[in-house]
């Protein structure tokens, strides 16, 4: 495994290349709390390119920034970053990591190139109308996952509507037939309403997902 | 950036600053005063900077700016309430100001940032409190998360209805949403060595003109001086250069309002004639339908979204009127 430092504001992002060989990427993208696995999941084995896998801002070998203030979009910024060094790439998120790649592929449609939306922590976010919500401060820490990560991207807003925006921008921007591949068993309102949009597939797992964007 | 040094706690002060006018050149504006005290305290590792007008004894009074600006553009207005009784404390937001500029910026952060200046400053006294704009509507949504902060509630031109949105088809909107995004990242992706343009005091000013067309030359001049910083080839404005306007996102103006509804201290709200582009041109009619029991807002002729600065005696009269005396 092979690690690229990027920047991004005055954020260092930890890009990892558990596969280095010549092929279409693959992109991994962790859930909350989690960071980059070590190895090339099982999952991807039979994947004919290099495998990447990015540590979000405030988790694994990616920077801790002082005093908090993630959003998803934010999130969505550090893959983009990613997509600017390894360029077009399949995308499999984990949980909070498959929100920001439902985000990040409608955002730059022409470069992702399918994405698998899969189980993992981080995947329901917060709620979907306005609440009474506590401010909530954490422990100020050097080591990642960084507290105010889990707490705030753990109740970040997610609108059904605001989903299914990110959608319709992948089925305008993208030349796949079906821009979504969705493996998450567990489905909260935002990834129903996805689930309902054309441009949106099902698969048994994320192998099977995968043979969708295998060239 | 400069960490924290260990041992300082959350919500205490972690610097205190001489007043600018030693390092940069004075350009004095009619009833404009500088801060009696400056200082910074520690949120969470990010210096929050403080500064007041006043007797330091004398019962507070919060101030907090809009999205942009910084809490020196209160220099006209705060003097009027410190003169009246009042200890006005007002904040830099993070990144705004004197305030540190720092990774990552959140609605969420802001109100968090603005819980612990309240607690630094009444620790869990109710305190009265004056937003404007950006400010004001932060304020609505640290009211309702934290009520027993507030004594008193005023918001000038901060209660977000609605986004302005022009009127068109569902996906000439999906795609002025996909532009947006766009413009964004690229913005994101050169953040790391973005500087705020340099140049002379009144080209600063003319910029700023632009986002606030109704105020004068010699008030824009003056707040160079005061929100910008001067180098060897110029003067930029302090704001992190990674601050931009427009966005997007899932929050929804409107969400403001239906929080509003549920504010149990006394609240005033005033609204402007004239519409201008850092203004959510907000009506009374859409304020009314949302008004806390008890409140009220008034909409004030002949002005914009800076109120306040336009015609700080007739706001800092009406909004006196509705404080009482100093408590």
């Amino acid at each position: 495994m092979s690690t690229t430092r990027l920047v991004h504001n005055r954020v260092e992002l930890a890009l990892h290349t558990l596969r280095a060989i010549d092929g279409p990427n693959l992109l991994l993208l962790h859930g909350l709390g989690e960071s980059a696995p070590a190895d090339v999941p099982d999952f991807a084995a039979e994947w004919p390119g290099p495998v990447h896998a990015l540590d979000f801002t405030g988790h694994g070998a990616s920077t801790v920034p002082s005093g908090g203030g993630y959003t998803a979009e934010m999130l969505m910024a550090d893959a983009d970053i990613a997509l600017g060094h390894v360029g077009p790439t399949t995308i499999v998120g984990r949980g909070l990591g498959a929100y920001i790649a439902l985000l990040i592929a409608g955002a730059r449609a022409h470069v992702v190139r399918g994405a698998v939306l899969a189980d993992g922590p981080g995947i329901s976010g917060g709620p979907t109308s306005p609440t009474s919500q506590p401010v909530i401060t954490a422990e100020t820490v050097s080591t990642t996952p960084d507290p105010f990560a889990i707490i705030e991207l753990g109740r970040d807003l997610r609108p059904p509507d605001y989903a299914t925006t990110f959608v319709r921008l992948a089925n305008e921007g993208s030349d796949l037939p079906d821009p979504f591949v969705v493996t998450a068993r567990f489905r909260p309102k935002w990834l129903r309403a996805v689930v309902d949009e054309p441009g949106v597939r099902q698969a048994g797992s994320i192998a099977e997902a995968l043979a969708v964007y295998r060239p | 950036m400069s960490p924290v040094s260990s041992g300082v706690g959350v919500g205490q002060i972690v610097g205190r600053r001489p007043t600018l006018h030693h390092v940069v050149p004075t350009i004095e504006f009619p009833g404009a005063r500088r801060p009696d005290r400056e200082y910074s305290i520690d949120a969470n590792g990010v210096r929050i900077a403080l500064h007041e007008w006043g007797d330091a004894a004398a019962p507070p009074l919060m101030m907090t700016h809009g999205g942009f600006d910084f809490a020196r553009t209160f220099d006209a207005f705060a003097p009027r309430f410190a003169d009246a009784g009042w200890r006005v404390v007002a904040w830099d937001h993070r990144g705004h100001g004197d305030s540190e500029h720092t990774h990552l910026y959140s609605w969420d952060a802001d109100v968090r940032d603005a819980s612990l200046v309240f607690e630094h400053v009444g620790g869990r006294r109710p305190l009265t409190m004056i937003g404007h704009s950006k400010g004001g509507a932060i304020s609505l949504n640290l009211a309702d998360a934290q009520p027993f902060r507030f004594r008193k509630l005023v918001n000038i031109d901060g209660m977000p209805s609605r986004r302005p949105i022009p009127d068109v088809a569902e996906h000439e909107r999906t795609k002025m949403l996909a532009g947006e995004i766009t413009e964004w990242l690229d913005h994101r992706a050169g953040t790391a060595t973005a500087e705020r343009r340099p140049g002379t005091i009144d080209g600063l000013a003319e910029r700023r003109g632009k986002l606030n067309p109704r105020l004068g030359k010699a008030w824009l001049r003056y707040l160079v001086t005061v929100g910008a910083f001067e180098r060897d080839d110029g003067w930029r404005w302090k704001l992190d250069p990674s601050i931009r306007p427009g966005g997007f996102g899932p929050w929804r103006p409107e969400w403001s309002l239906m929080r509003m509804a549920g504010i149990g201290v006394p609240f005033y709200g005033l609204l402007v004639e004239h519409t201008e582009p850092l203004g959510w041109g907000t009506t009374v009619d859409e304020i009314e339908a949302y008004l806390p029991d008890g409140g009220r807002v008034e909409l004030v002729n002949d002005v914009g979204h800076f109120a306040h600065i336009e015609q700080p005696d007739e706001i800092a009269g009406r909004i006196m009127d509705f404080l009482g005396a100093p408590a």
